[in-house]
């Protein structure tokens, strides 16, 4: 094609530099990271390598091996536990929130803004406040109720945006199609504008997962007894002296990685499952 | 197939060719709007007081200029828009409060409204699947009305594997399960290419002629309206302008508008009244006993058997005359040449004041 046989402009090459530049930047020290959590058992925190190993794995799971290394296996149930459940949380009162503000009613520019003004709260005096008003009322704090309200301040943000977005772009049609052909509300609901949001369903489960997950300014004054994963590797980082914390590292990243993949094969079964009812 | 399987419900079979036919039901009218009504807020009616009966059986198309008002009168038809005041009848019977589904309408989206994540098959037995008609049953029926409208060959595609003919032909027949008394089209043939529109209104008038129901469809062009109605209703400004069987609305436009916005007339002045005069029936030249007016050629547009060619007159009102091609070949007129129009008394239709 006569597009392709053009020369490159300078700017083509500038621009792909300066990617190059940012990609090294992101993943170079990670990769540091990785490579150095295979330290041998006698190794240090810094290159050179002393041999290779899994010693620093094993001491991790291993629960109280090493210095100034907590429960790393307790931790990650513990925010693993509280990410699905405030993930779901999140799915649902967005999507309800949604659904709401497709018509207009008193008061919905207040409710709307008031919910969006908490993403640039700044998250550790929004933790603070909470615990705060928890201990003035003599309640306790606890994960599965200021924790989880807590996380919940910072992720329903973020699924009530892309909801909004994705049902300002739903077309009414095809709710007034569904009316027409006899459809009462749940059916309109369950059969015509699920299957179509599905994707920005997903979207905000994924998103409030791992935005549940990575939390700490507003989680650790709430979680109550028992820390976090990001409150253990936090401790990890001011206290431990060896390589177990590359390994955290290591395992982190598999985990987030694994759950990025898997919600892309969901995606593209779903996908797959429409084209596939195409006949040959 | 059997077609006496598709037809509307309430029909009985009768005998003869009319065995297609909607069977009497006791009603004259197939639907009626009695004094009705839209407005919204506080601003000018979008529909004021109108109203207007389409006989069994009919074509009628809604027509007029974008913001008349004739996609609201639709939408109120078929229950998608509350009525500000008067009353809509379906069947002699009054739905003006009931739900779209409780009308016996059936609506046909602009766009289709087709859902994506539902095959053609699909799509059509949405209808069965909400009142809960088992999955085998319901697909052997869609499949059915997939065969009428030409499409069962491509039931498994999903919508957006289609082209805008075939997706319409679908929303046809998601429409048509529904056996409604009247169908209702929104500009159904308006994202459709020139040589498909005109396939696909042919098209149309068959399964209506089938199935004989009314379909009330809404369009702004002219040419649909008089290839498809038998009945059309010329909107204007929130009003109807005139509603009248199709040769009736050509031939004597009620005033100045509806002649117009329906073309191949042209409006003028005779004896201080104003009047219009079919296209056709005025030609280039003068002769005595004929009534003329003189004016500058404009344009010239060669259309094979007829030339149409524009005048401009010195009030600056633009005049057209419709020409076999013998004729203009015979006379030769150029661009710019002054020239006379003329026409017989007997063909002026005097128009009512607008």
């Amino acid at each position: 094609m006569a597009t392709r046989k053009r020369k490159r402009p300078l700017s083509f090459y500038v621009l792909a530099t300066l990617l190059g530049g940012y990609a090294i930047f992101l993943y170079a020290p990670m990769a540091c990271v990785y490579v150095l959590s295979f330290q041998g058992p006698q190794g240090g925190m810094s290159f050179p390598m002393v041999g290779w190993s899994t010693h620093w794995f094993e001491v991790l799971f291993q629960g109280t091996g090493g210095q100034g290394v907590g429960d790393i296996p307790a931790a990650f149930r513990r925010s693993i536990r509280m990410a699905v459940i405030v993930a779901v949380l999140s799915m649902i009162i967005s999507v309800a929130a949604g659904m709401a503000y497709r018509r207009k009613f008193p008061g919905a520019n207040l409710v709307f803004y008031s919910a969006i003004a908490s993403m640039v709260l700044p998250g550790i005096f929004v933790g603070f406040g909470i615990a705060l008003t928890f201990n003035l009322l003599g309640w306790r704090v606890n994960w599965f109720t200021s924790g989880i309200g807590a996380q919940l301040t910072w992720t329903l943000p973020f699924g009530m945006l892309i909801m909004f977005i994705v049902l300002g772009r739903f077309n009414p049609a095809y709710e007034e199609a569904a009316t027409d052909l006899g459809a009462n509300a749940r059916q309109r609901f369950w059969m015509v504008i699920v299957p179509i949001i599905l994707p920005g369903i997903i979207a905000i489960t994924m998103a409030s997962l791992t935005s549940s997950y990575e939390e700490i300014a507003r989680t650790q004054l709430n979680v109550g007894t028992g820390n976090t994963m990001p409150m253990e590797i936090t401790g990890l980082l001011t206290a431990a002296t060896s390589p177990v914390i590359f390994a955290v590292g290591t395992i982190t990243t598999f985990v987030s990685f694994s759950l990025v993949i898997a919600s892309l094969l969901v995606m593209t079964r779903l996908a797959k499952r429409r084209s596939s009812r195409t006949a040959q | 197939m059997s077609l006496i399987q598709l037809k509307p419900q309430t029909a009985p079979a009768a005998s003869g060719k009319s065995h297609l036919k909607q069977a009497t039901q006791g009603h004259r009218f197939d639907a009626e709007l009695v004094a009705v009504t839209k407005r919204y807020g506080t601003g000018p009616a979008a529909v004021a007081d109108i109203s207007l009966r389409i006989p069994r059986g009919s074509y009628c198309c809604l027509l007029g200029p974008s913001g008349c008002g004739k996609s609201t009168t639709l939408r109120m038809l078929a229950g998608h828009e509350d009525v500000s005041e008067g009353a809509i009848l379906i069947h002699g019977e009054e739905v003006t409060h009931k739900l779209p589904v409780d009308r016996g309408t059936s609506m046909m989206f602009q766009d289709y409204a087709l859902f994506p994540h539902l095959s053609c098959l699909d799509n059509v037995a949405f209808s069965l699947k909400v009142r809960g008609v088992a999955t085998r049953e319901r697909r052997a029926q869609a499949r059915q009305y997939l065969e009428l409208v030409q499409m069962d060959h491509l039931a498994d595609r999903l919508p957006n594997q289609l082209s805008g003919g075939q997706q319409q032909r679908v929303a046809l027949a998601r429409s048509l399960i529904t056996r409604p008394k009247v169908l209702l089209l929104d500009e159904p043939l308006s994202a459709l290419d020139p040589f498909l529109r005109v396939k696909m209104r042919s098209e149309l008038k068959r399964i209506q002629k089938e199935l004989g129901i009314s379909f009330i469809h809404v369009t702004h062009s002219q040419d649909e309206a008089l290839a498809l109605s038998d009945m059309i209703v010329v909107m204007n400004d929130a009003k109807i302008m005139q509603a009248a069987p199709v040769r009736e609305v050509f031939e004597t436009p009620t005033n100045a508008f509806v002649a117009r916005f329906l073309g191949g007339q042209n409006v003028l002045n005779s004896n201080g009244r104003e009047v219009s005069v079919r296209t056709d029936r005025c030609r280039l030249g003068h002769a005595t006993g004929l009534r003329s007016v003189e004016g500058q050629i404009a344009m010239i547009e060669y259309q094979g058997n007829i030339v149409r060619i524009t005048l401009q007159t010195p009030l600056g009102d633009e005049m057209t005359v419709l020409q076999s091609d013998t004729d203009y070949f015979a006379q030769n007129p150029q661009i710019g040449d002054t020239a006379m129009m003329s026409w017989q008394a007997s063909d002026e239709h005097i128009l009512a004041p607008t």
